[in-house]
């Protein structure tokens, strides 16, 4: 059973495609994947900005660039005859954050806050901080393109995440968690209506304070007094970020190699993309082993076992390894095609596995003709 | 003053025995079969992802295994790589359950361990606070405070870690004569067992304080290890480089990093070096020239590769921590593999599954 094809270029050539999410579990190839989209994309005449958010800087090296910091810088070397342009950024989450709370509110609270022994965890280890950072960036770069047309496409790396979900759930998470019960019950102290479920608060507080100390809990009430404000700009925003992110400027890529594990992720993704009414527009399968030697992996066995290896080694070895090959190649079809079945209709690209790490721009120039190959 | 001082005294009175009867010290607290511990009870996995950590972890598991002896595998991302390695439903929960009997008699036992669990559990252990627990459950405070707490998370997984390690020297039921962590990936390693660190700036003293102190000083003790995996390429050994240096100031031993999905030949550099540039002319009877030829270019590209593993391999052994391979397999990763992926880990480690 064989997948439609996924026409890459069609849809970076797409006026109307605003917004390109690349999204796979870790190591599958997704920041080579959009460095190679954007160089692509760019060349193809689209004022491009990516956005990458992967600590390991890989795109920076990639791109040639030897340090991203949190606003876009153009990439050089590019071929920009075609009208188009390539900006790179990396997302730098705590500065995020930190300009978040400096725009958003008054000098002596955003002082407050930024001091707070509470914000400085949630701005720099909490888990979802990252996505919801990607978010906002990606929310702040479409309004800044919208205003002064600087991109006409932005291309965004997400970040490795744990699991799948994250990505789209951590706005969320962080949203309801500023906006839970506890909060609010630490916000309002036993007062009118609160006044019965203060019982419960009052076990709950009495808890916390023998768990954690008495400092931990004034530092929470602190942090949350002075971030209270924050709260509806923080909620409205992940909402309009959902929004533009359902709309039909953006379109999402989900990456995967051919493995039994980055498919499982893959197929989660999709699911869930279809299942929240996200706009897909397919696969991209990275690493796909290929063979041009018209040799089946048996008798590639055979005829290597009917060489004497002190006399041609080199020869044994290769069809060895040519064996191995064929494997490999009819496990990860047999893994293809199973999901091709599952989840038939999803649309895919293959790009061939590389004998080299993509490091420079005419590798990523390689990836993207791989990319956009019909075959 | 430092902790260090006190960590350095509790490992000193433990010292590693290879012979000595230290090993067998806590035997009898294993309620199965009379194993006898091995030299590191506590083995924590990492690598950058897609080098298969999950697998390797699963893999030294098994080899840890050997007759009489309980394995803990454990996993602390949710991702449910452990039942799916085995093949096996979703653990759930706080349940351990048996992954299989390993060919050499001995137990591999699963856990999941998720943060939220792991703190009503503290709660409930070290301070009795069931219904209180679930009140804090129910008023979003366990989600707040897992989430939101700098390095709590990350102390409540390694407490759990340190719990089920605790048991056999404490000579409780369901003890483990070892403990195997599918930890986070190397990006985030240190940060992760740093839990010192993590709840530093947090707690100055109190309970959560404490409990960080007696996980730091398992971590630290010489019955501890990490294990780096990797992949003969460029990332993944840079990575590992990164981590090895992330590591050191927490003073947590590495002690294998091993390099994952080796091609293995029985050839020698010169030999690949002249099929890489093409220089050796192939002479396959029954192949035609064609097919020769098509062969020859394949294999160039695939020796040229196998020569960059070889150039990474002697980068890792500059790292000055003991290496170990592991074959690709191209058929694939199942139970079975691991098998086999385990008698490799424990022919070339011997000292650490005996």
């Amino acid at each position: 059973m064989s997948a439609p094809v996924l026409d890459v270029d069609a849809i970076i050539n797409d006026r109307s495609t605003k917004i390109v999410i690349c999204c796979g579990s870790g190591g599958v190839g997704k920041t080579t994947a959009s460095a190679a989209l954007a160089v692509r994309a760019a060349e193809a005449g689209r004022r491009v900005v990516v956005l990458t958010i992967d600590p390991a800087r890989r795109l920076a090296q990639s791109l040639g660039l030897g340090a991203l910091d949190n606003t876009p810088a153009p990439v050089t070397g590019v071929d920009t005859s075609a009208g188009g342009s390539l900006d790179a950024m990396m997302l730098d989450m705590k500065r995020t954050f930190d300009d978040v709370v400096l725009a958003h509110s008054t000098p002596e609270k955003a002082e407050m806050i930024l001091q707070n022994p509470f914000y400085q965890a949630l701005s720099s280890s909490f888990s979802g901080t990252q996505e919801y950072m990607a978010m906002e960036k990606l929310g702040q770069l479409h309004s800044q393109s919208e205003a002064d047309g600087s991109w006409d496409l932005i291309i965004v790396d997400t970040p490795p995440a744990r699991s799948a979900l994250d990505f789209l759930d951590a706005p969320e998470h962080l949203s309801s968690l500023l906006d839970g019960r506890f909060l609010r019950l630490l916000l309002t102290p036993a007062r009118g209506p609160f006044k019965l479920m203060s019982v419960g608060f009052n076990l709950v507080s009495s808890a916390m304070n023998k768990v954690l100390g008495t400092q931990i809990i004034t530092d929470v009430k602190t942090f949350v007094t002075a971030f209270e404000a924050l709260f509806g700009g923080f909620r409205a925003r992940a909402e309009q970020t959902f929004e533009l992110l359902s709309s039909e400027h953006t379109t999402f890529f989900v990456v995967a190699t051919p493995e039994r594990d980055a498919l499982r992720e893959a197929a989660y993704f999709v699911d869930r993309l279809t299942e929240e009414g996200m706009p897909l527009s397919g696969l991209v399968i990275n690493r796909v082993h290929s063979s041009t030697v018209k040799v089946s992996a048996e008798r590639a066995l055979a005829l290597a076992e009917d060489l004497d290896p002190a006399d041609q080694p080199i020869e044994a070895m290769a069809l060895q390894r040519h064996a191995a090959l064929q494997h490999v190649i009819e496990r990860e079809q047999v893994l293809l095609g199973r999901f091709s079945s599952s989840r038939p209709g999803v649309a895919r690209t293959h790009v061939q596995a590389l004998p080299t790490d993509v490091t420079d721009l005419d590798s990523l120039r390689r990836v993207g003709s791989l990319l956009s190959a019909e075959d | 003053m430092s902790p260090a001082a006190g960590s350095a005294s509790a490992s000193a009175k433990r010292p590693p025995s290879r012979t000595g009867h230290n090993r067998v010290a806590h035997g009898d607290a294993a309620p199965h079969g009379d194993g006898i511990a091995p030299l590191h009870t506590l083995h924590i996995v990492t690598g950058k992802g897609g080098t298969g950590k999950t697998t390797i972890a699963g893999a030294l598991a098994t080899a840890l295994a050997t007759e009489g002896r309980r394995v803990l595998l454990c996993e602390v991302e949710g991702r449910s790589g452990i039942s799916e390695l085995f093949e096996t439903s979703p653990l759930v929960g706080a349940e351990e359950r048996r992954l299989c009997r390993t060919p050499a008699g001995g137990e591999v036992f699963g856990l999941s361990i998720d943060a939220e669990d792991a703190l009503l559990e503290y709660l409930d252990t070290f301070y009795h606070l069931g219904l209180a627990g679930k009140a804090l459950d129910k008023f979003g405070v366990v989600d707040f405070a897992t989430s939101i707490a700098p390095g709590l998370r990350d102390v409540l997984l390694t407490g759990k870690v340190y719990e089920a390690v605790r048991r056999a020297q404490a000579n409780r039921p369901n003890a483990y004569h070892a403990v195997v962590l599918d930890a986070p990936p190397t990006g985030r390693i240190a940060q992760f067992l740093n839990v010192h660190e993590a709840v530093a700036g947090l707690a100055k003293v109190g309970p959560i304080r404490g409990q960080a102190d007696s996980i730091m000083r398992v971590l630290r003790s010489a019955t501890t290890v990490v294990h780096i995996v990797t992949l003969l390429e460029d990332m993944p050994v840079t990575e590992t480089e990164e981590a090895i240096a992330d590591l050191r100031p927490t003073r947590i031993k590495v002690g294998t990093v091993i390099a994952n999905k080796v091609t293995s030949t029985p050839l020698d550099t010169p030999q690949l070096q002249l099929a890489a540039a093409g220089e050796h002319p192939f002479d396959v009877p029954s192949l035609s020239a064609r097919q020769n030829q098509s062969l020859a270019e394949e294999f160039a590209t695939e020796a040229a590769r196998i020569l960059q593993e070889r150039a990474r391999h002697a980068t890792l052994a500059t790292f000055g921590v003991p290496l170990a391979e592991i074959d690709f397999d191209p058929a694939g990763i199942d139970e079975t593999a691991l098998f086999g992926i385990a008698d490799q880990l424990a022919k070339q480690r011997s000292e650490e599954v005996e």
